[in-house]
Protein backbone atom coordinates (compact mmCIF):
# COMPACT_ATOMS: atom_id res chain seq x y z
CA UNK A 1 0.00 0.00 0.00
CA UNK A 2 1.49 3.30 -1.06
CA UNK A 3 1.06 6.15 1.41
CA UNK A 4 0.38 9.45 -0.33
CA UNK A 5 0.09 13.04 0.83
CA UNK A 6 -1.76 15.53 -1.38
CA UNK A 7 -0.49 19.10 -1.42
CA UNK A 8 -2.73 21.51 -3.32
CA UNK A 9 -4.36 24.80 -2.47
CA UNK A 10 -7.66 23.85 -4.14
CA UNK A 11 -9.83 21.80 -1.80
CA UNK A 12 -12.07 20.67 -4.64
CA UNK A 13 -9.10 19.30 -6.48
CA UNK A 14 -7.75 17.47 -3.42
CA UNK A 15 -11.03 15.67 -2.87
CA UNK A 16 -11.22 14.91 -6.60
CA UNK A 17 -7.81 13.24 -6.57
CA UNK A 18 -8.68 11.36 -3.39
CA UNK A 19 -11.78 9.93 -5.05
CA UNK A 20 -9.94 8.95 -8.24
CA UNK A 21 -7.01 7.10 -6.73
CA UNK A 22 -7.28 3.35 -6.75
CA UNK A 23 -7.42 0.94 -3.82
CA UNK A 24 -3.69 0.37 -3.82
CA UNK A 25 -3.13 3.88 -2.54
CA UNK A 26 -3.78 5.26 0.91
CA UNK A 27 -4.09 9.04 1.26
CA UNK A 28 -2.54 9.84 4.63
CA UNK A 29 -3.06 13.55 4.61
CA UNK A 30 -3.62 16.80 2.77
CA UNK A 31 -1.98 20.19 2.90
CA UNK A 32 -2.96 23.48 1.33
CA UNK A 33 0.13 25.67 1.52
CA UNK A 34 3.90 25.50 1.87
CA UNK A 35 4.05 25.61 5.67
CA UNK A 36 1.35 23.02 6.31
CA UNK A 37 2.90 20.81 3.61
CA UNK A 38 6.34 20.85 5.20
CA UNK A 39 4.81 20.08 8.58
CA UNK A 40 2.56 17.27 7.30
CA UNK A 41 5.41 15.64 5.39
CA UNK A 42 7.58 15.63 8.52
CA UNK A 43 4.76 14.11 10.57
CA UNK A 44 3.42 11.53 8.13
CA UNK A 45 6.58 10.53 6.26
CA UNK A 46 4.53 9.52 3.18
CA UNK A 47 5.98 7.43 0.35
CA UNK A 48 4.96 9.94 -2.28
CA UNK A 49 3.90 13.57 -2.12
CA UNK A 50 1.58 14.82 -4.87
CA UNK A 51 2.78 18.38 -5.21
CA UNK A 52 1.02 21.33 -6.81
CA UNK A 53 3.34 23.76 -8.56
CA UNK A 54 1.47 27.00 -7.83
CA UNK A 55 0.65 27.58 -4.18
CA UNK A 56 0.61 30.46 -1.76
CA UNK A 57 3.89 30.90 0.08
CA UNK A 58 6.42 30.09 -2.64
CA UNK A 59 4.80 27.20 -4.50
CA UNK A 60 5.95 23.63 -4.95
CA UNK A 61 9.56 24.60 -5.47
CA UNK A 62 9.69 26.07 -1.96
CA UNK A 63 8.32 22.83 -0.47
CA UNK A 64 10.95 20.85 -2.39
CA UNK A 65 13.71 23.16 -1.22
CA UNK A 66 12.71 22.94 2.42
CA UNK A 67 11.94 19.22 2.60
CA UNK A 68 14.76 17.90 0.42
CA UNK A 69 17.13 20.50 1.82
CA UNK A 70 16.68 18.98 5.26
CA UNK A 71 17.85 15.62 3.95
CA UNK A 72 14.47 13.92 3.66
CA UNK A 73 14.14 10.97 1.29
CA UNK A 74 10.47 11.61 0.49
CA UNK A 75 9.64 11.33 -3.20
CA UNK A 76 7.68 14.01 -5.01
CA UNK A 77 5.43 13.85 -8.05
CA UNK A 78 4.53 17.27 -9.40
CA UNK A 79 0.94 17.68 -10.49
CA UNK A 80 -0.01 20.91 -12.15
CA UNK A 81 -2.30 22.67 -14.59
CA UNK A 82 0.60 24.73 -15.81
CA UNK A 83 2.16 24.05 -19.18
CA UNK A 84 4.86 26.66 -18.78
CA UNK A 85 8.31 25.25 -19.46
CA UNK A 86 9.65 27.36 -16.64
CA UNK A 87 7.38 25.64 -14.10
CA UNK A 88 7.94 22.16 -15.45
CA UNK A 89 11.73 22.39 -15.60
CA UNK A 90 11.70 24.31 -12.32
CA UNK A 91 10.10 21.58 -10.17
CA UNK A 92 12.12 18.84 -11.83
CA UNK A 93 15.33 20.73 -11.17
CA UNK A 94 13.99 21.29 -7.67
CA UNK A 95 13.98 17.55 -7.08
CA UNK A 96 10.57 16.21 -8.12
CA UNK A 97 10.76 12.75 -9.66
CA UNK A 98 8.06 13.34 -12.18
CA UNK A 99 5.65 15.78 -13.67
CA UNK A 100 2.10 15.11 -14.81
CA UNK A 101 -0.68 17.49 -15.70
CA UNK A 102 -3.91 17.61 -13.76
CA UNK A 103 -6.06 16.25 -16.57
CA UNK A 104 -4.38 12.85 -16.19
CA UNK A 105 -6.81 9.99 -15.64
CA UNK A 106 -7.14 8.30 -12.25
CA UNK A 107 -5.63 5.08 -13.53
CA UNK A 108 -2.64 6.81 -15.07
CA UNK A 109 -2.12 8.78 -11.88
CA UNK A 110 -2.19 5.62 -9.80
CA UNK A 111 0.41 4.15 -12.15
CA UNK A 112 2.57 7.26 -11.91
CA UNK A 113 2.43 7.23 -8.10
CA UNK A 114 3.46 3.59 -7.98
CA UNK A 115 6.36 4.28 -10.31
CA UNK A 116 7.61 7.25 -8.30
CA UNK A 117 7.27 5.28 -5.06
CA UNK A 118 9.52 2.62 -6.55
CA UNK A 119 12.14 5.23 -7.32
CA UNK A 120 11.46 5.62 -11.02
CA UNK A 121 10.72 8.78 -12.91
CA UNK A 122 7.48 9.81 -14.57
CA UNK A 123 7.44 12.00 -17.65
CA UNK A 124 4.32 13.38 -19.28
CA UNK A 125 4.45 13.73 -23.08
CA UNK A 126 4.83 17.47 -22.63
CA UNK A 127 7.74 17.16 -20.24
CA UNK A 128 9.42 14.74 -22.65
CA UNK A 129 8.95 17.32 -25.41
CA UNK A 130 10.46 20.04 -23.26
CA UNK A 131 13.48 17.92 -22.43
CA UNK A 132 14.09 17.02 -26.07
CA UNK A 133 13.78 20.65 -27.03
CA UNK A 134 16.03 21.86 -24.24
CA UNK A 135 18.79 19.35 -24.89
CA UNK A 136 18.60 19.84 -28.64
CA UNK A 137 18.62 23.61 -28.60
CA UNK A 138 22.01 24.04 -26.99
CA UNK A 139 24.83 24.95 -29.30
CA UNK A 140 27.24 26.00 -26.58
CA UNK A 141 29.91 23.45 -25.74
CA UNK A 142 28.91 21.32 -22.80
CA UNK A 143 30.89 21.29 -19.59
CA UNK A 144 30.22 17.69 -18.68
CA UNK A 145 29.52 15.59 -21.81
CA UNK A 146 28.06 12.75 -19.80
CA UNK A 147 25.49 14.93 -18.05
CA UNK A 148 24.90 17.47 -20.77
CA UNK A 149 23.66 15.29 -23.57
CA UNK A 150 21.22 12.46 -24.06
CA UNK A 151 22.18 9.08 -25.44
CA UNK A 152 20.57 7.84 -28.62
CA UNK A 153 18.45 5.38 -26.63
CA UNK A 154 17.30 8.00 -24.17
CA UNK A 155 16.24 10.22 -27.02
CA UNK A 156 14.27 7.37 -28.57
CA UNK A 157 12.50 6.68 -25.32
CA UNK A 158 11.65 10.35 -24.82
CA UNK A 159 10.36 10.68 -28.36
CA UNK A 160 8.02 7.75 -27.83
CA UNK A 161 6.77 9.26 -24.58
CA UNK A 162 6.16 12.53 -26.41
CA UNK A 163 4.24 10.60 -29.08
CA UNK A 164 1.88 9.33 -26.39
CA UNK A 165 3.28 5.83 -25.85
CA UNK A 166 2.90 4.10 -22.50
CA UNK A 167 6.00 2.47 -21.00
CA UNK A 168 4.74 -0.96 -21.99
CA UNK A 169 4.29 0.14 -25.59
CA UNK A 170 7.74 1.72 -25.62
CA UNK A 171 9.27 -1.52 -24.38
CA UNK A 172 7.55 -3.44 -27.16
CA UNK A 173 8.54 -0.91 -29.80
CA UNK A 174 12.23 -0.87 -28.83
CA UNK A 175 12.45 -4.58 -27.97
CA UNK A 176 13.52 -3.86 -24.41
CA UNK A 177 11.94 -4.57 -21.03
CA UNK A 178 9.73 -2.11 -19.19
CA UNK A 179 12.39 -2.03 -16.50
CA UNK A 180 14.95 -0.83 -19.06
CA UNK A 181 12.57 1.88 -20.20
CA UNK A 182 12.28 3.00 -16.59
CA UNK A 183 16.05 3.00 -16.24
CA UNK A 184 16.41 5.24 -19.28
CA UNK A 185 13.80 7.69 -18.02
CA UNK A 186 15.41 7.81 -14.57
CA UNK A 187 18.75 8.49 -16.19
CA UNK A 188 17.25 11.40 -18.16
CA UNK A 189 15.76 12.72 -14.93
CA UNK A 190 19.16 12.57 -13.26
CA UNK A 191 20.74 14.50 -16.12
CA UNK A 192 17.95 17.01 -15.99
CA UNK A 193 18.50 17.58 -12.29
CA UNK A 194 22.27 17.47 -12.17
CA UNK A 195 23.36 19.04 -15.42
CA UNK A 196 24.65 22.42 -14.41
CA UNK A 197 24.31 23.66 -17.91
CA UNK A 198 22.56 26.89 -17.30
CA UNK A 199 21.03 26.97 -20.75
CA UNK A 200 18.46 24.60 -19.35
CA UNK A 201 17.02 27.20 -17.05
CA UNK A 202 17.62 29.94 -19.54
CA UNK A 203 15.90 27.97 -22.24
CA UNK A 204 12.87 27.49 -20.01
CA UNK A 205 12.74 31.18 -19.18
CA UNK A 206 13.14 32.18 -22.78
CA UNK A 207 10.24 30.01 -23.80
CA UNK A 208 8.09 31.79 -21.31
CA UNK A 209 9.11 35.20 -22.48
CA UNK A 210 9.00 34.90 -26.26
CA UNK B 1 -7.13 98.14 -19.78
CA UNK B 2 -7.50 94.66 -21.23
CA UNK B 3 -8.22 93.23 -17.79
CA UNK B 4 -4.83 91.60 -17.83
CA UNK B 5 -3.70 93.17 -14.59
CA UNK B 6 -6.97 92.20 -12.96
CA UNK B 7 -6.66 88.59 -14.11
CA UNK B 8 -3.05 88.28 -13.15
CA UNK B 9 -3.81 89.70 -9.75
CA UNK B 10 -6.49 87.08 -9.15
CA UNK B 11 -4.14 84.36 -10.36
CA UNK B 12 -1.36 85.44 -8.03
CA UNK B 13 -3.69 86.52 -5.22
CA UNK B 14 -2.32 90.04 -5.32
CA UNK B 15 -3.83 93.48 -5.43
CA UNK B 16 -4.31 94.53 -9.08
CA UNK B 17 -2.80 97.88 -8.25
CA UNK B 18 0.55 96.23 -7.57
CA UNK B 19 0.48 94.47 -10.90
CA UNK B 20 -0.44 97.64 -12.73
CA UNK B 21 2.39 99.46 -11.02
CA UNK B 22 4.75 96.69 -12.02
CA UNK B 23 3.75 96.96 -15.65
CA UNK B 24 4.12 100.73 -15.61
CA UNK B 25 7.52 100.43 -13.99
CA UNK B 26 8.70 97.82 -16.47
CA UNK B 27 7.44 99.86 -19.39
CA UNK B 28 9.15 102.95 -18.09
CA UNK B 29 12.48 101.20 -17.74
CA UNK B 30 12.82 99.47 -21.07
CA UNK B 31 9.52 98.67 -22.64
CA UNK B 32 9.45 95.08 -21.48
CA UNK B 33 6.27 95.85 -19.58
CA UNK B 34 4.42 96.77 -22.75
CA UNK B 35 5.49 93.62 -24.51
CA UNK B 36 4.60 91.44 -21.53
CA UNK B 37 1.22 93.10 -21.25
CA UNK B 38 0.47 92.55 -24.88
CA UNK B 39 1.54 88.92 -24.81
CA UNK B 40 -0.39 88.18 -21.66
CA UNK B 41 -3.43 89.87 -23.12
CA UNK B 42 -3.26 87.51 -26.07
CA UNK B 43 -2.66 84.25 -24.25
CA UNK B 44 -4.56 84.69 -21.02
CA UNK B 45 -7.88 82.82 -20.89
CA UNK B 46 -10.79 85.19 -21.33
CA UNK B 47 -13.11 83.37 -18.99
CA UNK B 48 -12.72 84.33 -15.41
CA UNK B 49 -11.68 81.46 -13.17
CA UNK B 50 -14.90 79.99 -11.86
CA UNK B 51 -13.70 77.05 -9.81
CA UNK B 52 -13.26 76.90 -6.08
CA UNK B 53 -11.98 79.92 -4.22
CA UNK B 54 -8.38 80.72 -5.17
CA UNK B 55 -5.88 78.96 -2.95
CA UNK B 56 -3.97 80.97 -0.34
CA UNK B 57 -1.19 83.11 -1.63
CA UNK B 58 1.96 81.18 -2.27
CA UNK B 59 4.56 83.45 -0.74
CA UNK B 60 7.58 81.33 -1.54
CA UNK B 61 6.63 81.31 -5.18
CA UNK B 62 6.02 85.01 -5.24
CA UNK B 63 9.29 85.70 -3.46
CA UNK B 64 11.18 83.58 -5.93
CA UNK B 65 9.70 85.38 -8.87
CA UNK B 66 10.24 88.78 -7.34
CA UNK B 67 13.84 87.87 -6.67
CA UNK B 68 14.38 86.76 -10.22
CA UNK B 69 12.67 89.84 -11.54
CA UNK B 70 14.74 92.16 -9.37
CA UNK B 71 17.93 90.35 -10.23
CA UNK B 72 17.22 90.58 -13.95
CA UNK B 73 16.33 94.20 -13.65
CA UNK B 74 19.46 94.99 -11.70
CA UNK B 75 21.49 93.01 -14.16
CA UNK B 76 20.03 94.93 -17.06
CA UNK B 77 20.55 98.21 -15.27
CA UNK B 78 24.13 97.52 -14.35
CA UNK B 79 25.28 96.13 -17.68
CA UNK B 80 23.43 98.76 -19.55
CA UNK B 81 22.08 96.04 -21.75
CA UNK B 82 18.60 97.45 -21.42
CA UNK B 83 19.74 100.50 -23.36
CA UNK B 84 21.28 98.28 -25.97
CA UNK B 85 18.03 96.37 -26.31
CA UNK B 86 19.52 93.47 -28.22
CA UNK B 87 21.29 91.94 -25.22
CA UNK B 88 18.10 91.95 -23.24
CA UNK B 89 15.98 90.26 -25.87
CA UNK B 90 16.85 86.62 -25.04
CA UNK B 91 16.08 87.25 -21.41
CA UNK B 92 12.75 88.81 -22.25
CA UNK B 93 11.84 85.94 -24.55
CA UNK B 94 12.93 83.35 -22.01
CA UNK B 95 11.04 85.08 -19.25
CA UNK B 96 7.86 85.26 -21.26
CA UNK B 97 8.24 81.63 -22.20
CA UNK B 98 8.57 80.64 -18.57
CA UNK B 99 5.58 82.78 -17.73
CA UNK B 100 3.49 81.06 -20.36
CA UNK B 101 4.49 77.65 -19.06
CA UNK B 102 3.71 78.71 -15.53
CA UNK B 103 0.42 80.15 -16.54
CA UNK B 104 -0.65 77.06 -18.52
CA UNK B 105 0.25 74.57 -15.82
CA UNK B 106 -2.54 73.59 -13.51
CA UNK B 107 -2.14 74.68 -9.90
CA UNK B 108 -1.67 71.11 -8.65
CA UNK B 109 1.26 70.41 -10.93
CA UNK B 110 2.76 73.83 -10.19
CA UNK B 111 2.70 73.03 -6.53
CA UNK B 112 4.31 69.67 -7.33
CA UNK B 113 7.12 71.34 -9.21
CA UNK B 114 7.68 73.83 -6.48
CA UNK B 115 7.61 71.39 -3.60
CA UNK B 116 9.78 68.95 -5.56
CA UNK B 117 12.32 71.62 -6.31
CA UNK B 118 12.25 72.93 -2.76
CA UNK B 119 12.66 69.44 -1.37
CA UNK B 120 15.59 68.61 -3.57
CA UNK B 121 17.08 71.99 -2.77
CA UNK B 122 16.96 71.15 0.87
CA UNK B 123 18.26 67.66 0.24
CA UNK B 124 21.18 68.78 -1.86
CA UNK B 125 22.37 71.81 -0.01
CA UNK B 126 25.94 71.28 -1.17
CA UNK B 127 24.92 71.04 -4.76
CA UNK B 128 22.75 74.13 -4.50
CA UNK B 129 25.54 76.10 -2.86
CA UNK B 130 27.92 75.02 -5.56
CA UNK B 131 25.45 76.03 -8.24
CA UNK B 132 24.82 79.42 -6.66
CA UNK B 133 28.53 79.98 -6.28
CA UNK B 134 29.09 79.18 -9.93
CA UNK B 135 26.33 81.54 -10.96
CA UNK B 136 27.80 84.31 -8.81
CA UNK B 137 31.28 83.76 -10.19
CA UNK B 138 29.95 83.65 -13.69
CA UNK B 139 27.90 86.77 -13.16
CA UNK B 140 30.80 88.64 -11.60
CA UNK B 141 33.11 87.53 -14.35
CA UNK B 142 30.59 88.56 -16.94
CA UNK B 143 30.28 91.98 -15.39
CA UNK B 144 34.03 92.36 -15.22
CA UNK B 145 34.36 91.27 -18.80
CA UNK B 146 31.77 93.80 -19.85
CA UNK B 147 34.26 96.48 -18.91
CA UNK B 148 36.60 95.20 -21.55
CA UNK B 149 34.21 94.59 -24.35
CA UNK B 150 36.93 93.55 -26.70
CA UNK B 151 37.54 90.33 -24.87
CA UNK B 152 34.42 88.66 -26.09
CA UNK B 153 35.86 85.19 -25.69
CA UNK B 154 36.27 85.71 -21.98
CA UNK B 155 32.68 86.86 -21.78
CA UNK B 156 31.64 83.64 -23.46
CA UNK B 157 33.63 81.65 -20.96
CA UNK B 158 31.85 83.25 -18.06
CA UNK B 159 28.52 82.83 -19.75
CA UNK B 160 29.42 79.17 -19.88
CA UNK B 161 30.07 79.19 -16.18
CA UNK B 162 26.68 80.79 -15.54
CA UNK B 163 24.94 78.19 -17.65
CA UNK B 164 26.85 75.45 -15.81
CA UNK B 165 25.76 76.82 -12.47
CA UNK B 166 22.15 77.00 -13.55
CA UNK B 167 22.39 73.45 -14.81
CA UNK B 168 23.71 72.22 -11.48
CA UNK B 169 20.84 73.89 -9.69
CA UNK B 170 18.21 72.67 -12.09
CA UNK B 171 19.52 69.09 -12.42
CA UNK B 172 17.64 67.55 -9.48
CA UNK B 173 14.49 69.24 -10.55
CA UNK B 174 14.81 67.98 -14.10
CA UNK B 175 15.64 64.52 -12.81
CA UNK B 176 12.52 64.65 -10.66
CA UNK B 177 10.44 65.58 -13.66
CA UNK B 178 11.96 62.75 -15.69
CA UNK B 179 11.25 60.26 -12.92
CA UNK B 180 7.69 61.39 -12.68
CA UNK B 181 7.32 60.92 -16.40
CA UNK B 182 8.65 57.36 -16.17
CA UNK B 183 6.35 56.56 -13.30
CA UNK B 184 3.39 57.81 -15.24
CA UNK B 185 4.39 55.71 -18.22
CA UNK B 186 4.77 52.57 -16.15
CA UNK B 187 1.40 53.14 -14.57
CA UNK B 188 -0.15 53.47 -17.98
CA UNK B 189 1.38 50.20 -19.19
CA UNK B 190 0.15 48.44 -16.08
CA UNK B 191 -3.34 49.74 -16.67
CA UNK B 192 -3.27 48.54 -20.25
CA UNK B 193 -2.26 45.06 -19.09
CA UNK B 194 -5.00 45.01 -16.53
CA UNK B 195 -7.49 45.99 -19.19
CA UNK B 196 -6.27 43.14 -21.38
CA UNK B 197 -6.72 40.59 -18.60
CA UNK B 198 -10.16 41.95 -17.85
CA UNK B 199 -11.11 41.71 -21.50
CA UNK B 200 -9.86 38.11 -21.66
CA UNK B 201 -11.77 37.07 -18.56
CA UNK B 202 -14.87 38.86 -19.64
CA UNK B 203 -15.03 38.03 -23.33
CA UNK B 204 -14.07 34.45 -23.09
CA UNK B 205 -14.12 32.93 -19.61
CA UNK B 206 -17.40 34.43 -18.41
CA UNK B 207 -18.94 33.81 -21.77
CA UNK B 208 -17.99 30.14 -21.66
CA UNK B 209 -19.26 29.71 -18.12
CA UNK B 210 -22.60 31.14 -19.17
CA UNK B 211 -22.75 28.80 -22.14
CA UNK B 212 -21.89 25.81 -19.95
CA UNK B 213 -24.75 26.61 -17.59
CA UNK B 214 -27.09 26.78 -20.51
CA UNK B 215 -26.10 23.40 -21.97
CA UNK B 216 -25.53 21.69 -18.61
CA UNK B 217 -27.65 18.69 -19.68
CA UNK B 218 -25.38 17.90 -22.62
CA UNK B 219 -22.22 16.37 -21.19
CA UNK B 220 -20.38 16.23 -24.48
CA UNK B 221 -21.02 19.86 -25.22
CA UNK B 222 -19.96 20.90 -21.72
CA UNK B 223 -16.68 19.04 -22.12
CA UNK B 224 -16.12 20.58 -25.50
CA UNK B 225 -16.74 24.10 -24.22
CA UNK B 226 -14.51 23.60 -21.21
CA UNK B 227 -11.71 22.20 -23.37
CA UNK B 228 -11.94 25.04 -25.85
CA UNK B 229 -11.81 27.59 -23.07
CA UNK B 230 -8.92 25.84 -21.39
CA UNK B 231 -6.99 25.82 -24.63
CA UNK B 232 -7.67 29.50 -25.16
CA UNK B 233 -6.45 30.40 -21.72
CA UNK B 234 -3.38 28.21 -22.02
CA UNK B 235 -2.41 29.71 -25.35
CA UNK B 236 -2.84 33.12 -23.91
CA UNK B 237 -0.78 32.34 -20.82
CA UNK B 238 1.99 30.10 -22.10
CA UNK B 239 2.29 30.15 -25.85
CA UNK B 240 4.38 32.70 -27.62
CA UNK B 241 2.29 34.93 -29.83
CA UNK B 242 2.70 33.34 -33.22
CA UNK B 243 1.32 33.76 -36.62
CA UNK B 244 -0.63 30.52 -36.94
CA UNK B 245 0.14 30.28 -40.62
CA UNK B 246 3.85 30.93 -40.46
CA UNK B 247 5.38 27.87 -38.81
CA UNK B 248 4.71 24.15 -38.60
CA UNK B 249 4.29 24.01 -34.82
CA UNK B 250 1.82 26.89 -34.77
CA UNK B 251 -0.14 25.41 -37.67
CA UNK B 252 -0.33 21.96 -36.06
CA UNK B 253 -1.59 23.52 -32.83
CA UNK B 254 -4.24 25.42 -34.73
CA UNK B 255 -5.40 22.38 -36.70
CA UNK B 256 -5.56 20.28 -33.52
CA UNK B 257 -7.61 23.00 -31.84
CA UNK B 258 -10.03 23.16 -34.75
CA UNK B 259 -10.53 19.40 -34.90
CA UNK B 260 -10.86 19.19 -31.14
CA UNK B 261 -13.64 21.74 -31.36
CA UNK B 262 -15.32 19.99 -34.23
CA UNK B 263 -15.30 16.49 -32.73
CA UNK B 264 -15.15 17.01 -28.98
CA UNK B 265 -12.17 14.70 -28.47
CA UNK B 266 -9.18 16.14 -26.60
CA UNK B 267 -6.07 16.38 -28.78
CA UNK B 268 -2.79 16.78 -26.91
CA UNK B 269 -0.09 18.46 -28.95
CA UNK B 270 3.63 18.34 -28.18
CA UNK B 271 6.07 20.17 -30.43
CA UNK B 272 9.84 19.95 -30.50
CA UNK B 273 11.66 22.41 -32.72
CA UNK B 274 9.98 24.50 -35.37
CA UNK B 275 10.39 25.59 -38.97
CA UNK B 276 8.80 28.15 -41.27
CA UNK B 277 6.35 26.85 -43.83
CA UNK B 278 8.00 26.39 -47.23
CA UNK B 279 6.89 28.19 -50.33
CA UNK B 280 6.68 24.99 -52.38
CA UNK B 281 3.71 23.84 -50.31
CA UNK B 282 5.28 20.58 -49.13
CA UNK B 283 4.60 21.32 -45.50
CA UNK B 284 1.16 22.65 -46.28
CA UNK B 285 0.35 19.27 -47.85
CA UNK B 286 1.79 17.54 -44.81
CA UNK B 287 -0.42 19.63 -42.54
CA UNK B 288 -3.47 18.65 -44.59
CA UNK B 289 -2.55 15.01 -44.21
CA UNK B 290 -2.10 15.42 -40.48
CA UNK B 291 -5.51 17.04 -40.25
CA UNK B 292 -7.04 14.07 -42.03
CA UNK B 293 -5.30 11.73 -39.58
CA UNK B 294 -6.70 13.68 -36.65
CA UNK B 295 -10.18 13.67 -38.13
CA UNK B 296 -10.04 9.89 -38.63
CA UNK B 297 -8.86 9.31 -35.08
CA UNK B 298 -11.49 11.60 -33.62
CA UNK B 299 -14.34 10.23 -35.70
CA UNK B 300 -13.76 6.50 -35.90
CA UNK B 301 -11.32 5.30 -33.25
CA UNK B 302 -13.49 5.86 -30.19
CA UNK B 303 -10.32 6.87 -28.33
CA UNK B 304 -10.86 9.19 -25.36
CA UNK B 305 -7.89 11.32 -26.41
CA UNK B 306 -5.46 11.78 -29.28
CA UNK B 307 -1.74 12.51 -29.09
CA UNK B 308 -0.04 14.62 -31.73
CA UNK B 309 3.73 14.97 -31.75
CA UNK B 310 5.57 17.27 -34.11
CA UNK B 311 9.31 17.20 -34.42
CA UNK B 312 11.59 19.32 -36.56
CA UNK B 313 15.16 18.18 -36.69
CA UNK B 314 17.26 20.05 -39.18
CA UNK B 315 15.51 19.53 -42.51
CA UNK B 316 13.39 16.62 -41.33
CA UNK B 317 9.85 17.27 -40.26
CA UNK B 318 7.83 14.51 -38.63
CA UNK B 319 4.25 14.50 -37.39
CA UNK B 320 2.80 11.60 -35.40
CA UNK B 321 -0.90 11.22 -34.74
CA UNK B 322 -1.72 8.49 -32.26
CA UNK B 323 -4.93 7.27 -30.69
CA UNK B 324 -5.74 4.48 -28.28
CA UNK B 325 -8.94 3.51 -29.98
CA UNK B 326 -10.15 0.32 -31.52
CA UNK B 327 -7.76 0.27 -34.46
CA UNK B 328 -8.56 -1.55 -37.67
CA UNK B 329 -7.21 -4.03 -40.17
CA UNK B 330 -5.38 -2.03 -42.79
CA UNK B 331 -5.74 -4.77 -45.41
CA UNK B 332 -9.47 -4.89 -44.95
CA UNK B 333 -10.08 -1.22 -45.71
CA UNK B 334 -12.13 -1.07 -48.91
CA UNK B 335 -10.34 0.49 -51.86
CA UNK B 336 -12.89 3.24 -52.23
CA UNK B 337 -12.25 4.62 -48.74
CA UNK B 338 -10.32 7.74 -49.60
CA UNK B 339 -9.40 8.87 -46.10
CA UNK B 340 -6.15 7.08 -45.51
CA UNK B 341 -5.11 6.00 -48.96
CA UNK B 342 -5.62 9.28 -50.78
CA UNK B 343 -5.75 12.08 -48.25
CA UNK B 344 -2.86 10.83 -46.19
CA UNK B 345 -0.54 8.38 -47.99
CA UNK B 346 -1.15 9.58 -51.53
CA UNK B 347 -0.87 13.22 -50.63
CA UNK B 348 2.41 12.76 -48.76
CA UNK B 349 3.97 10.75 -51.59
CA UNK B 350 2.93 13.27 -54.22
CA UNK B 351 4.85 15.93 -52.33
CA UNK B 352 7.96 13.84 -51.79
CA UNK B 353 7.21 12.73 -48.26
CA UNK B 354 6.17 9.46 -46.71
CA UNK B 355 3.33 8.23 -44.55
CA UNK B 356 3.08 5.07 -42.53
CA UNK B 357 0.06 3.77 -40.72
CA UNK B 358 0.47 1.34 -37.89
CA UNK B 359 -2.68 -0.24 -36.58
CA UNK B 360 -4.14 -3.46 -35.37
CA UNK B 361 -7.62 -4.16 -34.17
CA UNK B 362 -7.72 -3.29 -30.47
CA UNK B 363 -4.28 -1.71 -30.46
CA UNK B 364 -5.08 1.83 -31.51
CA UNK B 365 -3.69 3.60 -34.55
CA UNK B 366 -0.67 5.72 -35.23
CA UNK B 367 -0.13 7.71 -38.40
CA UNK B 368 3.46 8.75 -39.03
CA UNK B 369 4.21 11.48 -41.53
CA UNK B 370 7.70 12.50 -42.58
CA UNK B 371 8.88 15.16 -45.00
CA UNK B 372 12.23 16.58 -45.95
CA UNK B 373 12.43 20.27 -46.73
CA UNK B 374 15.28 22.60 -47.55
CA UNK B 375 15.75 25.18 -44.92
CA UNK B 376 15.17 28.65 -46.23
Amino acid sequence: MTRVLIVDDHRLFRSGVRAELGDSIEVVGEAEDVDSAVKAIAEQQPDVVLLDVHMPGGGGQEVLRRVLGSGSQVRFLALSVSDAAEDVIGVIRGGARGYVTKNISGKELTDAIRRVSEGDAVFSPRLAGFVLDAFASSEAPSIDPELDSLTQREREVLRLIARGYAYKEIAKELFISVKTVETHVSSVLRKLQLSNRHELSRWATARRLV
Amino acid sequence: MGGVAQGLATQLSLDPVVIRLMFVLLSAVNGVGMVAYAVLWMIAPKQPYKGAAPPPRDWSQLAAFSAIGVALLAFGWLTGASQGGIGMLPFAVGGIGALILWQQADPERRKNWMSGAALSMRKNRVRSLLGVALVVIGGAGFLAAQGELAQASQGLLFTGVVVGGLAVIAAPWLAGLWKELQLERRERIRQEERAEVAAMVHDSVLHTLTLIQRVAHDQREVTRLARAQERDLRNWLYQPAQDADATVAAAVRRIAAEEEDAHGVPIEVVCVGDIDLDSAGKLAAMLKASRQAMVNAAKYSGSPSISVYTEVEGEEVAIFVKDRGKGFDLEAVPLDRMGIRESIIGRMERHGGAARVRTEPGEGTEVMLTMKVEKA
